[in-house]
């Protein structure tokens, strides 16, 4: 455990039971995951029992107990992404990945996600890498998509 | 502008600087805090938002000032107040435009909020998805601040309130408001039975308000035009405006803010600009997975509470979803029971099964494998659901399929009589084909299919082996020359 990165977290709060999903955000922002001895140790510092912790880390999509990928690919699965095909395309993306959704490349550099709704419902189907939006994203737009995420 | 709209909540939007306090006072920001503050008691501005008949905008529609009188007539300290700006629903982005873009509207509503109920604290929760609108609220609240309008003795009156900003984690039954008191406390999104309601027992046990975005931005423009002014807006029940984020087949993707009582057709019609390719209207769904799929009959009925209850629908929270007729009803159906079964957070088994078997007979529906006496269980299934279930995801997690049910009947029909789906959306129920005709022998299609049906060699038609197609689709949606043939 990286005792001082924790820490740096840690100092900025104040210890409250109820800032555990903040520092979860700050932990998971800092590592790209959970990892557990972080989490035992946020636990004994908030006074909090390590169940609650660990059940709150699972119960959140936005908290990951594996590491996640350098980059993440998210396919919107909002409505008006369905009615679009959201569907095929979280496929060809997956395929083309070679990995399923929720999965990270072997080499960790991509993952793949399903989200709810990105909110930008005129462009749909919506593919989101990282923080820059695809819209109107079609199966054959999907390569000029994922190459640059493969060189270092 | 249409003569349709009434821009009120988001008159502001996109003329108005996010990241200045100044460029909010700018436009009369601030002033109903001021107003107020100065110039009335708590009780008079309760009495205000009572008059003024508004409705919380998050889908309930319970009377906001009669929640308020609940919470500031309960015993307990301190008091709390929750902003929900967790828009989990599919399809709405109306609470994201106006965190991002107008977020003082909702800081200085919670502020008049919390002198009226007595509140001390508030927070503000943003969904995950959001995190342009975080950085957006928590600058506001630090310029609100640093002006004196949050912290202690606000505006020099014996008045204290705070306000905190905090991120979601990811769970759509946050959106409830029991389970979101729950993320607050730092635990797991669950929600919790009632009585007792949060206006009582809330945060911590102590008394709490919680309204959603909209709610809360509402507040200072019927403090600043006054509750009659207010009031003359709207249906006799249902006052004010409404704001919906329109999308879906409509040609203009778009929010819109209407007079409550403003037909469908005009909205529809007239501000998203009709349907793409001028198909024809098949259905619209408002608020998401709880809400009902309504055919055109439902075209010129009003936007108001209770017109939307009585249809099966839900106003809610005011995504609005237009489908024309590629769109199946059956496949809908399923993607929203789908979203409800993944969402659900398991704590009460009405919810936790019911989505799991209501699903699973979809499933079975749209994979051709649907028998007549599917149909009643899924009326049944829904029916214990909406009954049962402890929170509001569960009771409205039903209606997308029972309004299908009701109202495109024949559709279902279809896919379990014939094994066909007329939208042809259900993949099992499809035929794809290579017209020799238009087909270039691109190949395009066979690199993508991926259990090799597709046999044919360059500028040659190519065609499907029937036996191997798994009906992905993949082959028709990367045909640029339209060759590909999808029948039911």
């Amino acid at each position: 455990m990286d005792a001082a990165k924790l820490e740096a977290i840690l100092a900025r709060f104040e210890g409250r039971p109820d800032e555990l999903i903040p520092i979860l955000h700050e932990i998971q922002a800092e590592y790209r995951y959970l990892p557990k001895e972080e989490l035992k140790e946020v636990a004994k510092r908030l006074g909090v029992p390590q169940t609650q912790v660990f059940s709150v880390a699972t119960f959140y999509k936005g908290f990951s107990l594996t590491p996640l990928g350098e980059h993440q690919v998210r396919v919107c699965q909002g409505t008006a992404c369905h009615l679009e095909g959201s569907e095929r395309l979280t496929e060809a993306v997956s395929r083309r990945l070679g990995i399923d959704v929720g999965q990270t490349t072997p080499d960790g550099r991509i993952s793949l996600e399903k989200v709810k709704c990105l909110g930008k419902c005129g462009e749909a189907p919506l593919v989101m890498v990282d923080e820059e939006f695809y819209g109107c994203t079609g199966v054959d737009r999907l390569a000029k998509i994922i190459k640059p995420l493969r060189k270092k | 502008m249409s003569e349709t709209e009434f821009p009120m909540i988001l008159r502001r939007l996109g003329t108005v600087d996010p990241e200045s306090l100044e460029a909010y006072a700018a436009q009369g920001g601030y002033e109903a805090l001021r107003q107020a503050l100065t110039k009335m008691t708590p009780a008079k501005v309760l009495a205000a938002v009572e008059k003024s008949g508004l409705r919380g905008r998050g889908g309930g529609g319970f009377p906001t000032g009669r929640k308020w009188r609940l919470c500031r007539e309960a015993a307990g300290s301190p008091k709390y107040l929750i902003c929900n700006g967790s828009e989990g629903d599919p399809g709405a982005f109306l609470d994201r435009a106006l965190m991002e873009g107008d977020p003082h509207a909702i800081v200085e509503g919670m502020i008049i909020g919390a002198y009226a109920i007595g509140a001390t604290h508030g927070f503000i929760y943003v969904g995950l998805e959001y995190p342009l609108a975080v950085q957006r609220l928590g600058r506001a609240v630090t310029q609100a601040r640093e002006q004196g309008f949050l912290g202690k003795k606000i505006l020099g009156k014996n008045f204290s309130f705070d306000l905190t900003v905090r991120r979601g984690a990811g769970a759509y039954v946050c959106g409830e408001e029991t389970a979101l008191i729950n993320f607050i406390e730092g635990s797991i999104g669950e929600p919790r039975n009632r009585p007792p309601y949060p206006p009582q027992k809330g945060l911590w046990g102590r008394p709490t308000i919680i309204n959603n975005v909209e709610t809360w931005a509402n507040v200072p423009v019927i403090i600043a035009k006054g509750a009659d002014w207010f009031a003359n807006i709207g249906t006799e029940k249902s006052k004010g405006t409404k704001v919906f984020s329109l999308a879906g087949a409509v040609k203009n993707t778009r929010l819109v803010e209407v007079p409550m009582g403003t037909p469908l057709r005009r909205i529809i019609y007239d501000l998203g600009g009709g349907i793409k390719q001028d198909r024809e209207f098949k259905a619209v769904l408002t608020s998401g997975p709880g809400g009902g799929l309504l055919p055109a009959q439902f075209l010129d009925m009003p936007v108001e509470f209770e017109t939307f209850a009585a249809a099966g629908g839900n106003l809610g929270s005011g995504s609005m979803v237009v489908m024309d007729s590629r769109a199946c009803m059956v496949d809908v159906a399923r993607y929203f029971l789908n979203f409800s079964f993944e969402e659900s957070c398991g704590k009460c088994t009405p919810c936790r099964e019911g989505t799991r078997q209501m699903r699973a007979v979809l499933d079975e529906i749209t994979l051709g494998r649907g028998q007549e006496e599917h149909l009643g269980l899924l009326q049944e299934l829904g029916t214990v659901m909406q009954d049962a279930s402890i929170c509001g995801l569960g009771q409205s997690a039903p209606n997308p399929v029972l309004t299908a049910l009701k109202y495109f009947r024949e559709e279902f029909e279809a896919h379990v009589r014939e094994k066909k789906c007329p939208a042809l959306v259900c993949r099992p129920l499809l035929k794809y084909t290579v017209d020799p005709e238009t087909c270039t022998g691109c190949l395009a299609c066979l690199r993508e299919c991926q259990v090799g049906a597709i046999t044919g060699v360059f500028e040659e038609p190519l065609e499907i082996d029937q036996e191997l197609c798994v009906k992905c689709g993949m082959c028709y949606e990367v045909c640029r020359f339209d060759a590909v043939k999808v029948e039911s």
